[in-house]
């Protein structure tokens, strides 16, 4: 039953559980859950707190693995690897973007981007330069060695998502990343990242906000665990 | 992720919070400050006496006569004639000694007066400065000449020059026909506050018979033991198997003597080196497990975008590691100054040793590697999303 998908689809999650322990009693937070991404598709999950969506956004995100069922991440099954083997896979895979950044704060902008590239082995010449096109990239070629306190909001979220895309991975993985934003600053970023899109990233977000939602092609709607697909607007 | 990396990550973390790391490291600076400049002091008083011992000659043998009674003695000719039949002797001095006054003028001076011959000269390693130092024939013929310590010389006569003057010893004039070169104090006590005269006059100055000391220079080092067994024999013969009679000192002996001794003090040293290290480690233990707490959301971090398990551990060893070792550098720093301090200040000898400063070293480095792998194992089986989770 495990047919291996076709070539353009990035993720396929199949009939995936995730359940928790919790007292005597088995909490579902995720409940026989399919889905499917393709590559340039920019995804939004949305749903309330408490609806699963931050389990959904962690086992994608390799950093959970799942009671049940099927994930397929660029070709490869990866509900059952091993933790040392999703370290890598998060490594080369995915691109995260969190909700309060998740910085560095005793490292320079630079260094904070470099961070996936070390763990991946790149050497130091090419690491400083794949990590200087990737701050061009969001526009900070200029605060390379400025520390996270050194920048606005803004700023932050933008190494952030340099840090992202340092790495080349197939898909950004971005969390509510204009939560801890005012609303001019999150909507430049949430520009950004449909820019990204343009330029052929595929990107899946997870918010709670329906602004933030309505920007991506695609909606999925996720409520005590079960999802609930949106007509796709973009095809 | 390779060991440069680690290395720099490490340099970074420690700098970050430069206080608390000089205080982690204090138990290990300590420790190892001690270490360096205890066994530094320690070995310098070894080496010292050791040299001493050494400068009287590792092939010098001392015969006692303590004689059978007051008429069975063994006269200086005979004592001689053991440098002939003994094979491997080069040279053998019969010595008899008195402390007594010199006077010269209207000044006088107690000195020890050594009754021996010309071998005593190559013995104790003494020059003539001025003059010539006792021959056979003085002996020969119960001569009243004395040869000078540089010291009882400068205290008798001052400036002037001794050579040709007559020296009163207890009461009877004896003629200075040499002044030695000066040889400072040895264990022995000061070697320039004497007063060299033949031995067959000593005893008749003295009004002793026989011989009481003997010096005996073995040609070489490895010829000592057969020359103490060759005396044994012959003054065995000579005594009629009396052994308590005479008795054969060995230098090697007391060398012997003194090396375990200073074997001793150094395992006393270790297992208070031992454990200082120890408390230092433990220290170093309980701040990784701090900062492991401290920072696990920083885990969380390195472990979302791809670190490994083994990334984190090698991380949190290598900063242990640099934490101990960074203290063990200190310390032997710390350690050289204040045993050259030390040494300055109270005059001390001072003896370093490279073993030691790098046993030192490396222990260090081990008690980090060793007491870091709790808190580096910790750190690394943090679950991502719990770490990511805390605040």
């Amino acid at each position: 039953m495990a047919s291996k998908p076709t070539t353009d689809e990035l993720i396929r999650i199949k009939q995936l559980s995730k359940n928790y322990r919790m007292g005597g009693e088995t909490l579902k937070a995720l409940d026989d859950v399919t889905l499917t991404v393709r590559q340039g598709d920019f995804l939004a999950i949305i749903g309330p707190s408490g609806s699963g969506k931050s389990t959904l956004m962690n086992v994608i995100g390799c950093l959970d693995t799942p009671s049940s069922g099927e994930y397929w991440l660029d070709g490869e099954e990866i509900s059952k690897l091993r933790d040392n083997k999703l370290a890598e896979i998060r490594n080369r895979k995915i691109g995260f973007i969190f909700q309060g950044f998740n910085l560095l704060s005793k490292l320079t902008a630079i260094e904070n981007v470099e961070l996936p590239l070390i763990y991946r082995g790149v050497p130091s010449k090419l690491r400083k330069q794949q990590a200087i096109e990737a701050l061009r990239k969001v526009g900070l070629e200029d605060r390379i060695h400025h520390r996270p306190v050194e920048l606005s909001g803004g700023q932050q979220q933008r190494v952030a998502i340099a840090r992202a895309l340092a790495g080349n991975p197939p898909i950004l993985l971005a969390d509510e990343p204009t939560g801890a934003l005012d609303t001019k600053t999150g909507k430049e970023v949430m520009g950004f990242i449909k820019e990204l899109n343009a330029l052929g990233h595929t990107i899946v977000l997870i918010t709670h906000d329906l602004a933030v939602s309505e920007q991506a092609k695609r909606v999925v709607r996720i409520k005590d665990g079960r999802l609930d697909e949106e007509e796709g607007r973009a095809g | 992720m390779n060991f440069l990396q680690a290395f720099k990550m490490a340099i970074k973390s420690i700098l970050s919070n430069k206080l608390r790391s000089l205080l982690t490291m204090l138990g290990i600076i300590i420790g190892v400050t001690a270490v360096i400049a205890l066994v530094a002091l320690g070995q310098g008083a070894t080496k010292s006496v050791t040299e001493q011992v050494q400068s009287l000659g590792t092939n010098l043998l001392t015969v006692n006569i303590t004689g059978r009674g007051t008429t069975s003695t063994m006269k200086a000719n005979e004592a001689v004639a053991l440098g002939e039949t003994v094979n491997g002797i080069k040279y053998i001095a019969p010595v008899t000694t008195s402390n007594s006054n010199v006077k010269y003028g209207t000044t006088s001076k107690t000195v020890s007066v050594v009754g021996t011959n010309a071998d005593y000269a190559m013995i104790k390693d003494y020059k003539v400065a001025s003059g010539r130092f006792l021959a056979q024939i003085d002996l020969d013929v119960y001569q009243k000449i004395a040869v000078l310590g540089s010291t009882t010389a400068t205290d008798l006569f001052g400036f002037a020059d001794p050579l040709g003057e007559y020296v009163l010893i207890q009461g009877t004039r004896y003629k200075v026909v040499g002044v030695l070169e000066e040889k400072g104090s040895s264990a022995m006590g000061s070697n320039d506050e004497v007063v060299l005269i033949p031995e067959t006059s000593a005893e008749r100055l003295f009004k002793s018979k026989g011989v009481r000391t003997i010096y005996v220079q073995s040609e070489t080092a490895e010829q000592t033991d057969s020359v103490v067994t060759g005396l044994e024999k012959q003054l065995s013969d000579h005594f009629r198997g009396n052994t308590d009679s005479y008795r054969v000192f060995n230098q090697s002996d007391a060398l012997s003597a003194l090396s375990s001794v200073s074997a001793t003090l150094t395992l006393a040293l270790a297992g208070i080196a031992g454990i200082s290290l120890l408390v230092g480690g433990i220290g170093i233990m309980n701040i990784m497990l701090v900062s492991v707490t401290e920072r696990t959301r920083e885990i969380g971090i390195r472990k979302a975008i791809g670190a490994k398990k083994r990334d984190i551990l090698t991380q949190f060893l290598i900063e242990s590691m640099m934490l101990s070792g960074l203290g063990g550098v200190l310390g032997i720093g710390i350690g050289i100054g204040a045993a050259k301090g030390a040494s300055t200040a109270f005059g001390m000898d001072i003896e370093f040793s490279a073993n030691i400063i790098l046993i030192s070293f490396f222990f260090s480095v081990a008690i980090g590697v060793l007491f870091g792998m709790f808190p580096a194992n910790k750190a690394a089986k943090l679950k991502p999303i719990d770490a990511l989770r805390s605040e």
